[in-house]
This record gives structure tokens, sequence and C-alpha cells, in this order.
């Protein structure tokens, strides 16, 4: 059993049988009052962020959760198709569970793969991918500099704001923490 | 030959020494002498919420506790004539760690006899502005007076409740404090919080209107300081003393002892006063806009 003096970015505990991840936390005490740790935490299953206050040196439950780096293979209905490279064991996400990172995903993108409970509930795509750009308008020949910016559509379905250098069948380098364009990637 | 030192931590040492010698030359321009008072004591105070570092001898002996702050015997001081002392110190709190909390911090403790509380909140209102302009911080809005509002003014205004209804239940109180009200407090200008439960302030006397002669100030949110009108009545104080240690054991956390020499110097006799604690790392964090006290202390525990 764990307490409140474990928590710290990233400690996983259960609430209700779900999932929580700490975002962020600071203790607190009201002069001559009771102390508590106020955190943000991320329901692992949803993404959804709340605030949630503890009383210092109460019980927490851990979550018993587990991350493994795991390589995309293929789609399969509504679901994605992971593998183990080590043991070759082959799981499988929902589109849902995956959310925006199903964007992330090509053949052979290694990902975090986080387990609860033994179940995948969620990956982490690498902080960097490269994507090949299906269809945007023509840019303007020689604007290179304005601070304007077009739709593009990517390989995976991803829509991006890119500059309006950028042609249908270059690669773009995005972030995939805020899903944004970072820089065409030459060759 | 070392390469010169980390640049922050040299920032850190000369802000510092600014605040301290800033705080000294205001306490010494109002006739107040600088007293200094032991770190070991017999009792470490007994609030409920309050917890202390036992000290043992090499042998194993208990000799007392680390001072959570020097009060007793500042006060003990006042009992013995002392007018006007003011005291800088380590104090030190058991499981309080965070970006405003630190086991060891720095405590400017300082006492008026024959003085109310309002006199000490001016000396703090007076004391902020003074050492703003000795650090060289713009900070027009630590100008005296500040605004003042009640506790139960702070519950209505920022969590839509009354002091009332949440009387018979302290930890919802500060469960409340803490998330609503505590984060508003201050937010352009400093604010000071009057009039306190008389549950929560063991050593404050009472004011006319049953609440405790109780003062905090809040500024952007952080718990500056504490002050009292003080408690001079012995036999209340002691009552006081025996349902904060019934209070401790029912929670089950250490029954400190009550510190008899503090009580037999009441008795004799302590002459109205007024006094105030304020955090050193927490005024200087606010003034210089840094993230935490930790970013303002060349050694806090985690760089220990």
């Amino acid at each position: 059993m764990a307490d409140t003096s474990d928590i710290k970015k990233g400690f996983k505990m259960l609430l209700d049988g779900v999932p929580f991840a700490v975002v962020d936390h600071q203790f607190v005490k009201p002069g001559k009052g009771q102390a508590f740790i106020r955190t943000r935490i991320k329901n692992m299953m949803t993404g959804a962020v709340i605030d949630r206050t503890f009383k210092s040196g109460e019980k927490l439950d851990k979550a018993d959760t587990e991350e493994r780096t795991m390589q995309y293979l293929y789609p399969e209905g509504d679901a994605r198709i992971f593998m183990d490279t080590r043991s070759y064991e082959q799981l499988s996400l929902s589109n849902e569970q995956l959310g925006e990172n199903v964007h992330y995903l090509l053949d052979g993108t290694e990902v975090d793969v986080m387990l609860f409970e033994g179940r995948p509930i969620g990956v982490t795509p690498p902080t960097f991918v490269e994507l090949l750009v299906t269809e945007t308008e023509p840019g303007f020949k020689g604007d290179t500099s304005s601070n304007t910016t077009k739709p593009a559509t990517l390989e995976t379905g991803l829509q991006v704001n890119v500059p309006l250098f950028v042609n249908t069948g270059d690669r773009l380098k995005v972030d995939t923490r805020t899903g944004s364009y970072v820089e065409r990637v030459k060759g | 030959m070392r390469e010169p030192a980390d640049a922050a931590v040299l920032q850190v040492l000369e802000l510092r020494a600014t605040l301290l010698a800033a705080i000294r030359r205001f306490f010494i321009g109002r006739d107040f002498i600088e007293v200094e008072t032991p770190a070991i004591v017999p009792s470490p105070g007994l609030d409920l919420h309050l917890s202390a570092f036992e000290v043992r001898s090499t042998a194993g002996e208990p000799v007392g506790w680390l001072a959570t702050s020097p009060e007793y015997q500042m006060k003990r001081l006042l009992s013995a004539g002392a007018k006007r002392i003011f005291q800088l110190c380590r104090s030190y709190r058991g499981e309080e760690r965070g970006r405003h909390h630190e086991r060891e911090f720095t405590m400017l403790e300082w006492y008026r006899a024959n003085a109310t509380s309002e006199e000490v909140i001016g000396d703090t209102e007076e004391l902020v502005a003074f050492v703003t302009s000795a650090l060289h911080q713009p900070a027009p809005e630590v100008q005296p007076p500040w605004q003042r509002i009640t506790v139960d003014e702070a519950l209505q205004l920022h969590a839509h409740l009354t002091l009332d209804s949440l009387s018979d239940d302290d930890e919802r109180f500060f469960r409340v404090w803490a998330e609503e009200v505590q984060p508003r407090l201050g937010d352009e200008r400093p604010v000071i919080v009057t009039d306190w439960p008389a549950s929560m302030a063991s050593l404050a006397q009472l004011k006319g209107n049953g609440m405790a002669d109780r003062f905090e100030a809040f500024f952007r949110g952080v718990e500056l300081c504490n002050g009292f009108g003080e408690l001079t009545d012995a036999t209340e104080q002691r009552r006081r003393f025996e349902r904060d240690q019934a209070e401790r054991d029912a929670a089950g956390v250490p029954v400190y002892p009550i510190d008899e020499r503090f009580m037999e110097d009441l008795e004799r006799g302590m002459p109205p006063s007024g006094g105030n604690a304020l955090g050193v790392d927490r005024l200087l964090m606010l003034l210089i806009g840094a993230p935490s006290i930790q970013a303002v202390m060349p050694f806090p525990e985690e760089r220990l």
C-alpha cells in the first residue's frame, strides 16, 4: 500500500478501479491546519485530466501498470496490431483507445504500450515522427518566409497546418505531443 | 583553481544577505533588539497539525525537540520585561515538504509589549515595503495599507460558503481553504486575513466578537505570516494546551509536553502583546518572483 508521500510526477494510482497518473502535485498546509497534497491527475483510460486533493498521509492504491516497447504491425478492422519485439507476443488496441495517436503509426513504428492489469490501454508514440504529405494546395513559388500557413493531409490521415512552400510528396517532421508541423525533411 | 561557482547560487546568496540586512535595519530603526533563543526546546508547540523533530543525546536520552518556532521563549522574554524584540532563526517542522515548505526554514519573529495586533499588522506592512525597496524590486502593490478581509468574508468571496456552515468540520474548512480560498488570496496586492475561529489559534486572545485575535498575510496565494494579539491569561492557556494534547492523543500523533517554564512566566505575568511570525524564504521568493522557496535557498534538502 502506498500513501501520499509516494506522490511524484508519473506516480500511478488506482481510484475507483481506474488508473490515474500524476501530472502535477503540490504540498499545501494552511497555517495551523491539516496538510494536503493537491494533485492534477490524468485518467489513463480516457486521457481526461482532473484535480484531486488528498489528505497528507492518506493511503493510496498503486495502479498495476507496465510499459512495454512494441512495434506497430498493421490495422485490423477498428483496431491496430502491435508486437513485442523480444517475445513476438502480439496484442491489439482499438482506434478509440489510440485516439489521436492512430495518426502517428506507420508500419514498424516503435511505441511504448501502456498495460493496466495486463491489458493494453494506450500507447506513447515517439516524440517526433516523419510523415509524407499526400494532399495540399500548391504553394506560391518563392514564398518561404511568410508566416501564413495552409492545411495539409499526411499519409496517416493527420491534418496539420504547414508553411506555403510545402508540397504534396514532401516528408514532414511532426511533434506527436502537439500534433503540429516541425520542419520539412530534406531528401 | 576551480571553475567559478554557480551564478544562480551566488545571486541567491546576495539577495538573502540584502534581505536579512534590511530586516535588521528595519527593526533596529524601530527600537527593537535582536534576540536569540535555543533551537532545542522542551516543548515544540502543541497544535494538532504540527510535527517536530525529537532530539536525543548520543546515549539515546531524550533532550527535547527542534523548535517549530521560537514563540514560547520569546514570550518568556516579554515576561522578563523586554519591550520590543525580534529574531531571525531557523525553525523546523517535520513532514512539511513542498514548493512553499521546507523542513528547515528561516523564520522572522517579533513581539511588541503593551501593543495590539493592529500595531504588528502595521509593522508587517511597513517591513515588506521597506525590504522591497532595499531589494530594488519595483513593487508598488506592497505599499501600505493592505486590504483587510475576515476569514468569513474570504470564504464567501472565493468558495461561496459561510464560516458558520463549516464550523463543526475543521478538516472540511482546511480543504476548502487550501483548494478554493488561499490560492486566490492576495492575487494583486497582499491581503490581511483576520477573525479566525477560536479553535485555530491556541496562543491568541479572543476578540470581543468571540473570534481569535489572529491575522495572516497572503500574497499571490502564499501564506506569508501568522500573528496574534497574544493570550496572557495563564488559566485559559493551560486549558487550551490540555485540549490540544487531548486532540493529539485522539489523533494518534505524539503528545508533546506543556512547557512549564513558559506557563510559570505567564502566571507571573506577561504584558498584553502583539507578535508575528513570518517566513523569510517565502518573502524572498515572492518579492523576486522565484518559483519556490527552494529556489531562494543555497541548500534546500533536495540539494543538500
